[in-house]
């Protein structure tokens, strides 16, 4: 399971319902399903992805959320899920702000844009960040809207989120203290639980 | 062609089969069908704990032949023949797939064109009106017929995926899966407004005689042809005729001096639609289907909220749209989504991008037939 799939499956209660926005081919809800007796409804855009989440017994609603997620809903899931995707929709604030109006708590995952290597690339080579965590280049990249932990922090503190917990995870997955103690500067992808 | 048939995914050679029922049917209108007859007819076979059976409802102008070939000699297949068969969507392999011709129907089943027993002639304009209930109640009888405890899946497309929802708040406890393809929770009134001109098509032909032509030896093919015209029209999308057909001539040039005129493709095709309808389907029974569409309104019983009425509902609903389908058009599928959504019942949803129009729910589209597929593995798997 990708690494920060692992770490916020903690979060998830068992029996809970969980809306994951952004499911892809729906490998998350599908484990939810099988070791955490979960309820859950995935969204995606991608064709390929809802037809692999629909064969995995999944429910699944082809619906992008950019266009609002006003049609669930208020506190209809336990944790909506935004994994890996913030930084891909054009209003992270209002999805954000939306999570927590459908969910009692959201958990969101992120590339942390202020990663070491990222502030490398940019500052000294004077180029766009391109890593194998980042792959695309700038004209094609589906990410539009990167931020580092400082700016999601700031954001929270902003629209009145309250972070229950958060994580890191870096470079390795044996060394994750250095990304605890700096994430904004060791963090690849940083992991939060969220709440109003 | 026998060859041909043997060797596609295909169900083969298929014979419809009738069931009678003595009992009488109690209809929504208020009046009863004294006994009627209910021709279908079945692909795959039944298990023996019965659970794999699956429903097909037909739309406005379709009949029970769904899948394969009635003869060897015949190069039609049914009309759903795209997506029922061994390994195709609905998978005969695994499914004993039911697909009969509703009441009010004119091939085969009691309609407008069978005999009204308490006078002896053909019923003609004074057979009941249907509604979508009528039918879902009368499929129900089959079902029972046939010894069917509970669907595996109750799928249709436009007014077909109408009767599947309509199945899930009727039966609730007698259907796990609804798939509903292009369809609507009910009509706009532009939908009812195409409904009224291809009526008044009909109505308007000399030879329709407030129908009673039967009583005439009469056939109001004009009126029934162009009512067929006007419903392919929106049937299909601007591009798919524009891909079709383009300003293509069939006959005459458009050049100065020619006064013979012209004639495009897309005129002959639908003349030729139309008449091809008109010998093959019943006026009455057009009349009477598309009043059922136009009645049909899914929350109407429920306080207008489709909400409240999709909370009656135990089953999974899949429910697929087209992006080009302007008759039954995606947005009204997502408002099918959001109510179940709302109603907090499982749904799972794929528009499909596509160029043919309210058709395409017919038509074999690699990203259609691959999703359809998949949910119908997962009914298989759970049945």
């Amino acid at each position: 399971m990708r690494l920060d799939l692992s770490h916020i499956q903690r979060w998830i209660a068992p029996n809970s319902r969980v809306l994951d926005l952004g499911c892809g081919d729906g490998v998350f809800l599908e484990f939810l399903r099988d070791q955490r007796q979960v309820r859950g409804t995935g969204l995606e855009i991608d064709q390929d992805y809802i037809t692999a989440a629909i064969s995995r017994g999944l429910n699944v609603v082809e619906q992008n959320m950019d266009e609002g997620l006003s049609n669930f809903p208020d506190h209809s899931f336990d944790t909506v899920v935004l994994a890996l995707a913030l930084q891909a929709v054009n209003y992270p604030d209002r999805v954000l702000e939306e999570m927590l109006r459908i969910g009692r708590e959201g958990i969101v995952t992120f590339p942390n844009f202020g990663h070491w290597r990222c502030r490398l690339m940019l500052g000294i080579r004077g180029h766009m960040p391109v890593s194998g965590f980042m792959p695309y280049t700038w004209y094609n990249t589906p990410n539009i809207h990167f931020c580092t932990v400082n700016d999601f922090e700031d954001l929270c503190r902003d629209k009145g989120i309250r972070i229950l917990a958060r994580n890191m995870v870096g470079n390795t997955r044996r060394q994750p203290i250095l990304a605890r103690k700096w994430p904004n500067l060791f963090a690849t992808t940083a992991i939060y639980r969220i709440t109003r | 062609m026998l060859s041909e048939i043997v060797n596609s995914q295909s169900v083969g050679i298929v014979t419809p089969q009738v069931a009678y029922f003595d009992e009488p049917l109690q209809l929504t209108c208020g009046r009863a069908l004294p006994n009627y007859e209910l021709v279908y007819e079945t692909y795959g076979a039944l298990n023996t704990q019965r659970s794999n059976a699956v429903l097909i409802c037909h739309a406005l102008s379709g009949n029970h032949h769904a899948a394969g070939y009635h003869s060897t000699d015949t190069k039609k297949a049914g009309w759903w023949d795209e997506c029922i068969g061994p390994g195709k969507p609905i998978d005969t392999n695994h499914f004993f797939v039911v697909s009969l011709n509703n009441l009010g129907g004119c091939h085969g089943s009691t309609g407008p064109n069978t005999i009204n027993p308490s006078t002896g002639k053909v019923w003609g304009p004074d057979f009941p009106p249907m509604r979508t209930t009528d039918w879902v109640q009368s499929q129900a009888k089959l079902a029972d017929h046939l010894g069917i405890d509970c669907w595996a899946a109750v799928i249709g497309g436009s007014l077909g995926g109408m009767q599947a929802m309509r199945w899930s708040l009727e039966f609730p406890e007698r259907i796990r899966h609804c798939v509903v393809i292009a369809a609507a929770l009910k009509l706009s009134a532009q939908n009812l407004a195409f409904n009224e001109v291809a009526r008044q098509a009909i109505e308007s032909d000399p030879d329709f005689f407030s129908g009673t032509y039967q009583d005439h030896s009469k056939v109001p093919a004009r009126g029934l042809s162009l009512a067929r015209m006007i419903g392919h029209i929106t049937y299909l999308s601007d591009d798919a005729m524009a891909n079709k057909f383009g300003r293509d001539l069939q006959s005459g040039s458009l050049d100065r001096g020619d006064n013979v005129g012209a004639e495009f493709q897309v005129q002959s095709y639908l003349r030729y639609q139309g008449s091809q309808f008109s010998g093959n389907f019943d006026a009455n029974t057009y009349i009477l289907m598309t009043r059922a569409l136009d009645y049909f309104d899914l929350a109407l019983r429920y306080d207008n909220d489709p909400v409240a009425a999709f909370r009656h509902a135990q089953c999974s609903f899949f429910v697929v749209s087209f992006s080009t389908d302007w008759r039954f058009s995606p947005v009204r599928s997502r408002e099918i989504v959001n109510a179940l959504i709302a109603a907090d019942r499982p749904v799972s949803y794929a528009e499909i991008e596509a160029n043919e129009g309210h058709d395409a729910f017919l038509m074999p589209i690699p990203r259609y037939l691959d999703v359809f597929r998949a949910y119908m593995q997962r009914v298989a798997e759970t049945d």
